[in-house]
């Protein structure tokens, strides 16, 4: 057996013991890219195999955050896309206008990247004072980075650029203080801002949205969750509530996709069919 | 069930859309197995890259789109920003994990993934390129029994990538660069 099938038995192994002793469940995470992640973790924690990862796993308890923060979608920045946040504000924002009160759902926010660029461009079209925007992620780790909107330095010209390019008005660095290496995004981006620990795996319903944004979330997952997913953000929204994904997805075999219709399907931007419940 | 899945994978990067196009222009019409591409420098805009890739092609040239199958016949070119990788069945996902070699999509990532996937029926092939990206993904490609064809570096705009892959995976063919689609039309059967 060829050490890539070996390391592919360790995986499933690996999976049915973060859930027997953590309660995790992974199962219905793509393989390819759950495999990757499960190697990486195993090689930053010092282990030789995924199966000494394994038996850590089982019997130290403070492994736990680290194994699922090296699980969760680390990877992100502010604006990515500049696209999608252009067309959120000048196809999506004019309706959310229309409500006294607004509630946006970011699901699976990482670090906050997104968080912080949506919430710039809602301060920038007077729409802030009127939202509560949650901010969700399953990694507690990340949820701690995201709270502390730091991010390094050496990115803040890609995201000024990016900043631009999505329609902002002002100066990216109007909204942060660079000392050293390091970028604060301003603290009052946040007043708003819920951040929270949510699975889309197991954990329903929590808010009726106006807006959700999941972008490369769900390309983790296997149709079945993907779907599952996809139910719970129409069980969130509200009539003709919107959902933005990742530029690449692809919801055309899940049949969740039923109650959504796109409105920009180039910027992957779906809203709830109007006579869906 | 993979014993009868079968494809090509190609990785290449410094002067990768020259060598893709002399490579796909001499491809059989009738050439029967999916062929999935990632190309370091093509990636800026996908459409474009695949418009002039095709128009040299005899096969059809198409970003690869997520959840969907790996096509017999079909170029499928892995999409601006995101890894490439293959799932059990021959169907694509995408990723958006840390860079791999400083790329995203990395050749590494699909070879590694589609070796899993294809196994025996699979033929990977590094060509220019200027870095190693690639060497330890051809390497499982080999680990599982799938066959290894590099460009002669000899022959490589940017030499680094095909002699990265010779030194840490090795080669089953080494040949100049108007010699590989020879080789996958006489190994690429039905």
């Amino acid at each position: 057996m060829a050490r890539s099938e070996i390391e592919d038995v360790e995986v499933e192994l690996f999976a049915r013991a973060l859930q027997l002793r953590h309660g995790y469940d992974f199962s219905h995470y793509a393989p390819a890219s759950f495999k990757r992640r499960v190697l990486n973790l195993a090689s930053n924690t010092g282990c030789r195999t995924i199966t000494e990862l394994t038996s850590r796993l089982l019997r130290e308890d403070a492994l736990l955050p680290a194994v699922i923060a090296g699980l969760s979608v680390p990877v992100s920045e502010m604006f990515r896309n500049p696209s999608v946040f252009r067309a959120l504000r000048d196809e999506v924002f004019p309706v959310l206008d229309s409500y006294p009160v607004i509630n946006i759902w970011q699901a699976g926010c990482a670090f906050g990247q997104e968080v912080y660029s949506l919430a710039i461009l809602l301060e920038e079209a007077g729409l802030y004072e009127r939202c509560q925007i949650f901010a969700t992620d399953f990694s507690d780790a990340a949820l701690v980075r995201a709270q502390e909107g730091i991010f390094p330095t050496r990115d803040a010209r890609a995201y000024s650029e990016n900043y631009l390019a999505a329609g902002g008005k002002r100066s990216l660095s109007d909204y942060y203080h660079a000392r050293y290496e390091f970028m604060k995004l301003d603290e009052r981006l946040q007043r708003n801002v819920t951040f929270a620990n949510h699975n889309l795996v197991c954990d329903g319903v929590f808010c009726e949205a106006h807006l959700i944004l999941c972008r490369n979330v769900l390309i983790y997952f296997t149709d079945v969750l993907q779907d599952h997913a996809l139910s719970l953000f129409r069980n969130s929204l509200v009539r003709n509530g919107f959902l933005c994904l990742g530029n690449r997805e692809n919801i055309d075999f899940a049949s969740s996709a039923r109650h959504f219709v796109a409105v920009n399907a180039r910027e992957r931007i779906y809203r709830k069919h109007a006579d869906s419940a | 069930m993979s014993a009868t899945l079968k494809a090509v994978v190609m990785g290449c990067s410094a002067g990768g859309m020259s060598a893709l196009r002399t490579v796909l222009a001499d491809v059989r019409k009738d050439f029967c197995w999916p062929i999935l591409v990632v190309c370091h420098t093509g990636s800026e805009d996908v459409t474009t890259f695949c418009d002039l890739i095709g128009m040299a092609s005899t096969l059809p040239v198409r970003e690869a789109r997520e959840r969907h199958l790996a096509q017999a016949g079909i170029v499928h070119v892995a999409p601006t920003g995101y890894h490439l990788l293959v799932e059990q069945g021959g169907r694509f996902s995408l990723s958006v994990d840390e860079r791999v070699a400083f790329a995203r999509p990395a050749i590494d990532v699909l070879f590694d993934s589609a070796a899993g996937v294809f196994g025996g029926g699979l033929i990977g092939v590094v060509m220019t390129g200027a870095n190693n990206d690639g060497a330890a993904g051809l390497k499982r490609v080999r680990e599982r029994g799938g066959i290894a064809i590099v460009q002669d570096p000899a022959s490589a705009e940017a030499a680094t990538m095909p002699q990265a892959a010779l030194d840490i995976a090795g080669a089953d063919h080494c040949v100049p660069l108007k010699g590989i689609a020879p080789l996958l039309n006489r190994l690429c059967q039905p």
